[in-house]
């Protein structure tokens, strides 16, 4: 056994993805990564750090758009928090002729083109809708939008941990003489909480940056359905870039203190649980 | 009873949500028949946007690999402040808006951008052409394959590279017959998803692209010009194609999913 030791310590026979790891994949990833995402990022910034840039985020139409955009993003990532843990019981716990294709087709949202989500949406409640349902150019079409591409993102958090769950402490609990209620607000919830957190938050983030499903479904009607990824598309395209970088960094911000809190509370419930 | 009722409330949900207009957008391409979508989907711009889009996929795919494989590396075994950095880098793209992905692109390259007065100087066309509907397709897809080789890697561990080490064998023939292996699965699925949103991106593109039709129009945007423009039926065939395109991505998730827990 002391001869495996000797041999990892000779250089000729350190690791080799640890040796072509040191060599080749920080250095070149971080190359690729400053020329493909860092730089980009910085002209942006830069882009934004002006004198007006105050001016720029507190104009009406500009505040109008994120306040919305904040709005809507906290409700989406509420109703799919709900009914996220509700369809991740669902799909685990019941059976039902279907379930595996019901399972897969969660996942549309994400493979599904942001565009053609939009058109997906419009063609059942816009214009001529067929079950006479039109929110074609309200903040409901905004929702909906939001709704739709975030399904995702709670279920599929929840679903592996409540099929890791010990059932026997559910059976206790019922033994005992909780209600269904009970046995879910004391037992299973707490063990589902940070991953249906983890979810709602990621669901909030992709709501917050959201554009291509609401572009033609929330008719762009400014202090009225602009989020704020359709008023910088339209600033971009009018050419007052300055304002479209300001609003850019408050959106970019408000993500990354998201995912940062995020990644926060999840190394402090790994923490706990030791 | 109370089973049936929270059955049926999150199946009512996804059917209200998902499936209901999933089958209406269907039902609205083929309203009046095959042969309006056929002459639809082989008009000159149409056919441009099918095949600007396979082609700018078939140049981010594989550099999303090459780049996916080298940082996963870089964040499973290299050093942790590089292998840090490297991670964080690599989340960006999905806490940025596409929107905001483009404008940056825009900052860099385009008018009174950084270097985008001295590539048009030099007559180096970024924006507006292909080369930077790569750049914001390369920004968005750029962590699907990362996010599925690294835990794969941190999970198989060293041991059998230190065996192979050991009897013998170099970097290039280890990684190429022991890492890559362990990884195929997990790199199918992270393939899948970079090919998924490289055809659906829309928009990051439609900003850099400059949407000009039969030159920078991508499959997305072809959508949304044909419905802006009334033309129910050119919006709704080009929207179809991209969605069937998205049910095989979802059969193909399921199944190497599956291969992925259980290889």
């Amino acid at each position: 056994m002391a001869d495996a030791a000797t041999l990892t310590a000779r250089p000729g026979l350190r690791l080799p993805t640890a040796r072509l790891g040191a060599a080749l994949g920080p250095g070149v990833s971080l190359l690729y990564l400053c020329l493909i995402v860092a730089l980009p990022v910085a002209a942006l910034v830069q882009r934004a750090a002006t004198p007006h840039f105050w001016a720029a985020i507190t104009s009406p139409q500009a505040k109008s758009a994120l306040e919305l955009t904040l709005l809507m993003a906290v409700l989406a990532a509420a109703v799919n928090l709900a009914f996220g843990v509700l369809v991740a019981w669902v799909l685990v716990r019941d059976r039902f002729p279907g379930r595996n294709t019901v399972n897969a087709v969660i996942d549309l949202p994400f493979a599904l083109p942001t565009i053609v989500a939009g058109l997906v949406l419009l063609s059942l409640y816009g214009p001529n809708s067929p079950v006479d349902v039109n929110v074609a150019q309200t903040r409901a079409a905004v929702l909906l939008a939001m709704l739709f591409v975030t399904l995702p993102f709670v279920v599929r958090a929840v679903q592996p941990v409540l099929l890791g769950l010990d059932r026997e402490i559910e059976d206790a609990a019922t033994c005992l003489g909780a209600s269904g209620w009970q046995t879910f607000r004391l037992v299973i919830w707490p063990a589902i909480r940070p991953a249906a957190v983890v979810g709602g938050g990621l669901a909030f983030a992709r709501a917050l940056g959201e554009f291509g499903s609401i572009v033609l479904i929330s008719g762009n009607i400014p202090f009225h359905t602009q989020v704020a990824s359709v008023f910088i598309s339209g600033q971009v395209e009018s050419g007052d870039t300055s304002g479209a970088a300001a609003t850019s960094v408050v959106l970019l911000a408000v993500a990354l203190v998201v995912v940062g809190a995020l990644d926060f509370y999840v190394r402090r419930a790994a923490k706990r649980r030791g | 009873m109370a089973k049936h009722l929270l059955r049926f409330g999150a199946l009512g949900y996804l059917a209200v949500l998902l499936l209901a207009p999933v089958v209406m957008v269907t039902y609205r391409t083929f309203e009046h028949g095959l042969a309006p979508v056929l002459s639809a989907l082989s008009s000159p711009e149409a056919q441009h946007a099918i095949y600007l889009s396979i082609l700018v996929t078939a140049i981010v795919v594989p550099i999303n690999v090459v780049f996916g494989l080298l940082a996963g590396v870089a964040i499973a075994r290299g050093r942790m402040p590089a292998g840090r950095t490297v991670n964080l880098l690599v989340t960006l793209p999905f806490a940025m808006s596409p929107v905001v992905i483009g404008f940056a692109l825009f900052a860099l390259y385009g008018r009174g951008g950084w270097i985008g007065d001295w590539l048009a100087l030099h007559g180096l066309q970024v924006l507006f052409s292909v080369p930077g509907l790569v750049l914001a397709t390369a920004f968005v897809s750029l962590p699907f394959v990362v996010r599925e080789v690294v835990p794969v890697l941190e999970e198989v561990g060293t041991d059998h590279e230190q065996a192979a080490a050991t009897l013998g064998a170099g970097p290039a023939y280890t990684f190429w017959r022991i890492t890559l292996p362990a990884l195929r699965w997990a790199l199918a699925y992270g393939v899948v998803l970079t090919a998924a949103r490289a055809l659906g991106e829309f928009g990051a593109v439609s900003i850099v692209s400059g949407n000009i039709v039969g030159r920078t129009q991508t499959l997305p945007l072809l959508v949304e010009e044909r419905f802006r423009n009334f033309d129910g039926t050119g919006a709704y065939s080009a929207g179809f194609v991209l969605a069937l395109i998205s049910l095989f991505v979802v059969v193909a998730m399921t199944l190497l999913s599956r291969r992925k827990e259980h290889p």
